[in-house]
Order: C-alpha cells, then sequence, then structure tokens
C-alpha cells in the first residue's frame, strides 16, 4: 500500500510556495541580529528530511469548541517520513491540533474547524470525507494504552478486519508481522489468545502502536504516548517511532521536551492556541528564534 | 540579559548565575595578569613581572571550579537553547581565559629579559600591540559579563590589527638578527612575548565568538579576517 | 516549666492528636462490623427461616405433580414451568429493549431532550408500584381479549425487568473510558462495531449482573401477575391462557388454613430463593473472564 507515498509526492508542486517562505522567515530572522553571513550549523539529516513533500500540511486552520477560539490561525507541514514533536503547556492547542488531522473532534457536538488540512491532495475538514477511511490512513495512538477487552491476536486483526477482507492465513501473518516491528512478538507469540489487558502498561502501548500500523496507515499521530510509562518502555517506545519513521510520517505530542529533542525531526511549539515557532529540532533546542519558545524551553514559565 | 524572565525554579537560576560569576572573576584576573605583564615589559617592572604567575593558580582554580558546576548543571537541569549555549560557552571560555593567564605568566618572566633591546624600534611596536591586546581583552570581558553580542563582534573585527603588528615586528626582528648574532637571545624573546600576545589576542576573540553564539544563537563565519601571515615572510 | 518547652509541647499535642485519631479509626470500624453483623444476620435469619420451614415440604411431589385441593397431595410442577416460562419470556423481552435503551442512552442520547426524557420515564418506571403495571397491562392485554394470560403476565414482568437493564447497561457503558472509544474510532471503525465489540465487551459482566438482577426481581413478583396471567391449578404450556406461577402460589397457599398448602408455600419460596441464587452463581462464574 504504497499509494500514500505517490500521492503525497504529487502535492510536491502546491507546497513548494509555502516552503519558500518558510526559509525566508529564517533569513529575516538572521539579518534582523545583523549579520551579513551566518555559518550554516551542519544540521544537514533534519534539514534533508524537513525538506520533503509534506505528508500533511495544515493552512489556516482555526478551531472552536463550542464559542471557545482554541486554535488561531495554524499553519504547519509535516513533512514525510519524517517526526513532528509537538511541544507546549497544557490546553496550548497541540493536542486538539493532532485531533484534527484524524477529524476525532467529529466525535462531540459543538467542535468545529476552519481552514485547510491537505492530504492526499484533499482538504480532510470538507464535507464528505469519509471520515473511517481517513481515519484507516491517519492512525493515533492515545496517551493511556487502550487494549481492547479481548484477546492479544484479536487486538490486532480488529483493525484490519475493518478495511480488508484477508485469509485466516494472511491475517495470522499481518499479526505476527505488526508485533514483531514493535518487538512484541517475541513477548507475546505463546499467548496471542490471551487478553491483552494481562499485558504490562510498555506492552500495552506497544500493542496499541502494533494495532495501528497493522492498518497501514500514512501518518501515525501521537498524543503522550509515553507519560504513562516508566523509563525502560519509554526508551523502548522512542526507539521504535525512530524505526517507524522510515515508513511512516509521525506527529507527537509530548509534555516531555527532551522526548521532543530525541524524537523529532522538527518541533512546533504551541502556545495559547497559536503556532509560536517551528524549526528543526537543533535549531530550536540551541537557538529558537521566539522569545515566547526560548522562555519555555529553557523553563522560564513566566 | 534584557529583563530575562526569572526561572521556574531558583536554584536553577542561582546556579546559572554562580556560574557567570566565576567567568567574569576568571577574567577580571586574566586581564590584571595581562596588563602586569605588559607593564613588567615596557616599563621594566620587576614588581609588576611577579604578578601574573602568582595570580594563574587562582585562575586554574577557578578554571576546574568552571567546569564542575558546567557540568553539573548539564547533568542535573539538561539546559535548553540560551542557558545551554551560554554553559557550553562558558566551559569553552574558561579554558580560553586558562590559556590567556598562561601566556601572560609566560610574557612576565621574559619581561625583564630584553633590557638591552631596550629603545629598539620594536619594543614600541610591542608597546601598542600590548595596549591593543589588553584592549581587547577587557573588551571581549566586558562582552562576557554583559552577555553583550554587539561588542563581542567588535573585538572580533579589531583582531586584524594586533596580526598586522605581529608579523611587521616578526619582519624587523627577523632583520635585528641577521645584522647582530648578539640580538638572537632577546630578539628570541621578545619574539615569544609578542607571539604571546597575540596569542592573547586570538584567544580573546574566541571568548568574542563564544560570547556571539551564546548570545545570538548564531555563529560568526569560521574564517576571521586577518592582518598578515608571518609563515610567510620566511621562505620555507 | 517543662510543659512550656516547644518541643515537649508539640510531643503532647501529637501524642493526644494520635490518640484521638487511634480512637476515632476504632469507633468507625466499630460502626462498619456492627453494620455488617446486622445485615449478615437478617440475610442468615432469613435464609435460616426459609430453609427450617420449607426443607421439610421438599418431596418428589412437589416437582411433579400440579396444585390440587387440599388434603390430595398436589404439587407446584405447574407452578415452577409457569414461573420459568414467564420469567424466561419476560427476560427475553425486556433485556433486549433495555439493553437497546441503555445504549442509546449511553451513546447516542448524550444529553438531548429525546435522551432526558426517556431516562426520566426509565428512572420512574423502576420505582413505578409494580401493581401499577400489572393494572396497565389488565388494561390492555387482558380486558380487551376477556380473559387472562400468561403471555400477558410475561409482558409485565418484561416491562418491571427493562427499566433495571436500562439503569445497568447505561451506567456501564458510562465507565468504558473515552480513550477506549477513542482508540476504536481511531482505527475507523463505525461507532455501532465500537460499542458492540469493544464497549459492551469491556463490560459485559456489568451488563449481565444487571440482566440478573433484574431476573431476580421480577421471578419474585407477585402483584403484576395477579392482574395479568391469574394463577392457575391446572397444567398448562398455554401461554394465551392463565397460568400458575410460584409467587401468585406462595401468596394464595400462604394465606390459606390448610397446614399442607402453608408447608408447600414455604417451600415454594425456598425455590424461588435458591433459584435466583443459583441463576446468580451460575452466570456471575461464567462471566468471570469478561470483568478483568
Amino acid at each position: 500500500m504504497n499509494t500514500g507515498v505517490q500521492a503525497t509526492g504529487s502535492t510536491q508542486a502546491s507546497l513548494s510556495g509555502s516552503q519558500e517562505s518558510g526559509q525566508a522567515a529564517v533569513r529575516s530572522g538572521a539579518e534582523a541580529v545583523g549579520v551579513a553571513q551566518v555559518a550554516t550549523l551542519p544540521m544537514s539529516e533534519h534539514d534533508e528530511q524537513l525538506a520533503r513533500p509534506a505528508a500533511m500540511e495544515v493552512r489556516g486552520l482555526n478551531f472552536y469548541y463550542g464559542t471557545s477560539h482554541a486554535l488561531h490561525d495554524i499553519s504547519i507541514r509535516f513533512p514525510e517520513r519524517s517526526v513532528t514533536g509537538m511541544i507546549g503547556p497544557s490546553g496550548c492547542g497541540k493536542s486538539t491540533l493532532l485531533r484534527v488531522l484524524n477529524r476525532m473532534y467529529d466525535l462531540y457536538p459543538g467542535q468545529r474547524a476552519t481552514g485547510e488540512v491537505l492530504f492526499d491532495n484533499q482538504n480532510i475538514l470538507a464535507p464528505g470525507v469519509n471520515l473511517n477511511v481517513l481515519r484507516s490512513r491517519v492512525g493515533m495512538v492515545f496517551q493511556k494504552p487502550t487494549p481492547f477487552p479481548m484477546s492479544i491476536y484479536d487486538n490486532i486483526a480488529f483493525g484490519i478486519r475493518l478495511h480488508e477482507r484477508v485469509s485466516r492465513s494472511e491475517m495470522d501473518g499481518r499479526v505476527e508481522d505488526s508485533l514483531r516491528r514493535v518487538a512484541l512478538w517475541s513477548e507475546v507469540q505463546n499467548r496471542l489468545h490471551s487478553s491483552a489487558t494481562a499485558l504490562s502498561g510498555g506492552q500495552q502501548q506497544r500493542l496499541c502502536i502494533a494495532r495501528t500500523i497493522a492498518v497501514r496507515p500514512e501518518v501515525i499521530l501521537l498524543d503522550e504516548p509515553t507519560s504513562a510509562l516508566d523509563p525502560v518502555s519509554t526508551a523502548r517506545i522512542e526507539e521504535l517511532l525512530d524505526e517507524l519513521k522510515g515508513e511512516f510520517t509521525i506527529a507527537i505530542v509530548t509534555h516531555n521536551m527532551q522526548q521532543a529533542a530525541r524524537c523529532a525531526d522538527q518541533v512546533a511549539f504551541f502556545y495559547m492556541g497559536r503556532l509560536v515557532e517551528v524549526d528543526s529540532t537543533p535549531r530550536m533546542f540551541t537557538a529558537p528564534r521566539e522569545k515566547q519558545t526560548q522562555d519555555y524551553i529553557t523553563g522560564r514559565f513566566g | 540579559m534584557m529583563n530575562e524572565p526569572t526561572h521556574t525554579v531558583t536554584r536553577y537560576d542561582q546556579e546559572l548565575e554562580r556560574l557567570r560569576g566565576i567567568v567574569a572573576r576568571m577574567g577580571g584576573l586574566v586581564e590584571r595578569q595581562t596588563a602586569q605583564a605588559i607593564a613588567a615589559v615596557v616599563d621594566q617592572n620587576e614588581e609588576a613581572a611577579r604578578e601574573p604567575p602568582r595570580l594563574d593558580a587562582e585562575v586554574d582554580m577557578l578554571e576546574r571550579e568552571a567546569e564542575q558546576l558546567a557540568i553539573r548543571i548539564l547533568a542535573l537541569r539538561a539546559p535548553m537553547a540560551v542557558d545551554l549555549r551560554q554553559i557550553v560557552a562558558v566551559l569553552k571560555m574558561s579554558g580560553d581565559l586558562e590559556r590567556i593567564g598562561d601566556y601572560a605568566s609566560s610574557i612576565a618572566r621574559r619581561a625583564l629579559k630584553v633590557e638591552q633591546l631596550e629603545g629598539a624600534l620594536s619594543f614600541s611596536a610591542l608597546r601598542a600591540m600590548g595596549r591593543l591586546v589588553q584592549e581587547n581583552l577587557h573588551k571581549a570581558v566586558e562582552a562576557m559579563v554583559e552577555n553583550d553580542a554587539t561588542r563581542a563582534k567588535e573585538v572580533w573585527n579589531a583582531d586584524t590589527e594586533v596580526d598586522e603588528i605581529y608579523t611587521s615586528m616578526f619582519r624587523e626582528l627577523v632583520t635585528y638578527m641577521m645584522e647582530d648574532p648578539r640580538n638572537i637571545g632577546p630578539c628570541i624573546h621578545l619574539l615569544f612575548m609578542a607571539k604571546n600576545l597575540e596569542r592573547i589576542g586570538d584567544h580573546a576573540t574566541n571568548i568574542a565568538e563564544r560570547i556571539y553564539y551564546a548570545v545570538t544563537g548564531d555563529m560568526l563565519p569560521a574564517e576571521r579576517p586577518r592582518g598578515g601571515d608571518a609563515a610567510k615572510i620566511i621562505p620555507g | 516549666m517543662s510543659s512550656t518547652s516547644p518541643s515537649l509541647m508539640r510531643a503532647d499535642r501529637s501524642r493526644a492528636l494520635l490518640v484521638r485519631r487511634q480512637l476515632s479509626d476504632r469507633l468507625a470500624t466499630g460502626f462498619g462490623w456492627v453494620a455488617m453483623a446486622v445485615v449478615v444476620w437478617m440475610l442468615g435469619s432469613i435464609l435460616w427461616t426459609l430453609l427450617r420451614n420449607g426443607l421439610p415440604g421438599l418431596s418428589v411431589h412437589l416437582f411433579t405433580r400440579s396444585m390440587a385441593p387440599p388434603g390430595q397431595d398436589g404439587g407446584l410442577a405447574n407452578a415452577i414451568v409457569g414461573d420459568i416460562l414467564q420469567t424466561g419470556l419476560g427476560v427475553l423481552l425486556g433485556a433486549p429493549a433495555g439493553l437497546l435503551t441503555g445504549i442509546f442512552l449511553a451513546e447516542y442520547g448524550a444529553n438531548n431532550k429525546l435522551a432526558r426524557m426517556v431516562r426520566f420515564v426509565s428512572d420512574m418506571l423502576l420505582s413505578a408500584p409494580s401493581i401499577l403495571i400489572g393494572l396497565f397491562i389488565y388494561m390492555i392485554m387482558v380486558a380487551p381479549v376477556g380473559h387472562f394470560s400468561g403471555f400477558s403476565g410475561s409482558v409485565a414482568l418484561a416491562i418491571l425487568a427493562m427499566p433495571i437493564v436500562v439503569r445497568t447497561t447505561e451506567d456501564m457503558l458510562r465507565l468504558v473510558p473515552v480513550s477506549m472509544r477513542e482508540a476504536g474510532i481511531a482505527l475507523g471503525a463505525p461507532k455501532w462495531r465500537v460499542i458492540l465489540f469493544i464497549c459492551l465487551r469491556a463490560v459485559r459482566g456489568g451488563v449481565m449482573t444487571g440482566i440478573l438482577l433484574a431476573v431476580a426481581r421480577v421471578a419474585g413478583e407477585t402483584a403484576p401477575l395477579l392482574f395479568t396471567s391469574l394463577g392457575n391449578s391446572e397444567w398448562s404450556l398455554d401461554m394465551s391462557r392463565p397460568m400458575a406461577s410460584l409467587p401468585v402460589a406462595i401468596y394464595q397457599y400462604a394465606g390459606s388454613a390448610y397446614q399442607d398448602w402453608m408447608q408447600q408455600a414455604w417451600s415454594g419460596a425456598l425455590l424461588v430463593t435458591f433459584g435466583v441464587l443459583i441463576i446468580n452463581i451460575v452466570v456471575r462464574v461464567g462471566t468471570r473472564g469478561g470483568r478483568a
């Protein structure tokens, strides 16, 4: 199912405009400090990933919870096969943005979004979008592990069965493959048919990631996926993200700045419903342009 | 830095302040060492010559203190952005300052061995160079204490002149030595002192570079303006 | 004066505090034990009375013979079967309706007008006197056709069972964490699949308990049956005709002056109680896996 890569590839032309304006912002930032020639730092690995076409692009997004205006004119691109970290204090809108990307907010009346979220040449905010298909292509992992009350095997098969008809043997293969990719196979292969709720927290979260990738999405959204886990499980998940980004576009909301620094290629800082700054991770954590960003990431919380 | 908001963890701010205090003190000490060393040469002042080596021990101690505190903050506080840049800058600047102290001591130890050349042209060149280096170092330390990127950039640009004087001095001393072999001893001392001064100037620009990055987050170009190259004077 | 020294004063105060806390702790624990003992004693004495009075009447005849006039050594076979049929059909009608209503209230109604109304009516039914239900069914199912029937008894029981299932189902579904629902939706599952295969599965133990509560409640109902299935001393499996049931039989026999009828009433009560108890235990053991 490589259609996603091809499809996002075709959006390249329409994206180049905003890319240029992004670089212009960097330049003008440098000029503001009065340096004629600023030496470029060796950040090529990240820059190369960020230069890729966007798997998803948000343009002029506004979001409302009833009458409260939660997101103000957000524009951000998620380059394909890269990790975007989203940071900011509680209530800054980072999770809200995440829930716009798979239209999870549709579950709740009174929540609405205006603007554009481009995915595969389509504005997913437009009416008539098939949400079930969208969500199969934009997967999500939550803060608390949410294994379904069924066996480990069925947890993974559940998602696959929703969208595809596969033979028994193919299903076995898909389940095994997904579990292997999250490095859970060796731990659970002998108890595939016992309840998933008996697994440890870290295992449960990896199962949830396996469940998400089993559906073969193009984008994976993670909402503080390790905040309920111990450091060892957290490290495992971070390692996993590093592997998965070779195939998926990942957006991760985290309260842990170090985690964003470790996992992300680009980092977006949100504050009071606004996107204050987005830049490559090394740049963001060594020399952010905005004072608000700097105050937040250095721990000077007004 | 102007009206910087305080850190949510007060102890963290205190530690950063202490770290800056240590290098500020180091800056003051090496400025004094350099000033005394230069005075020792140009005024042939014995008392001044004793001062720089005497202060060296304290500078070394402060350097170690700065390093330990910086590592501690890095390990325990995981500093980010401007804090991270500042701490790394402090780590490197303390090294620069310690080297400056060493060069100043080295100058002071040779200061009284060049008596016979007093009145030679190079002596006034050395005097001029000393004044320049001292001025640059002073500005660099000031920029460091005040986190002043503009002043740091000035220091970084001003080193050209020091290089130029050094190059012409080198040429002149080579001529002296060829004229009269008896001049070789003092000339070499003079040359070494000039070289040491030139190195002090280099370290001052290093400090300026680090401050500039710490404050702005942008790096100055890797190549800085140079004023002549002594290596080209004597053909290989 | 040593008592004025601050450290000593603190020690005194903390000791007094400690004593007070220990005292109130023991007091509360003591009340707990007493309350529990009272309840257990009441339950125990009910069971004991039932066993003492009911056991002597247990015989093969009780299960094989239908009700008969006093002195003719009758049984309760027709009442037992009638009870099972009417309760069974009642729950079969009431539980699915209650389940669906509960799902509607928890998952679809949210807090709109219709849902609030349904919830209100359901709660009213929950506390409505059961004899009113009997009367209501009498008016719409018995009076028009002109005779009592087992079927109308089942409908009355279904109406009694439904609100219990509605409430437990709604409460249980509300216990399912939002994140579980969202996780299902996030995989691209339609809402009904999430509700059926994830939410209901997660609380199947609780929902079953609710249905059981309903069974237990209606199995012992007498009042609504008096107006609907009436009771029948003959053996009958025809639900369109009047039908016997244990509670009605107990009601009838216990009020009589005949020794053997009164004995059978005790035994009948014993059967109802233990019947409900056994169903409870069986289903609890059966659904244990689902509650983890």
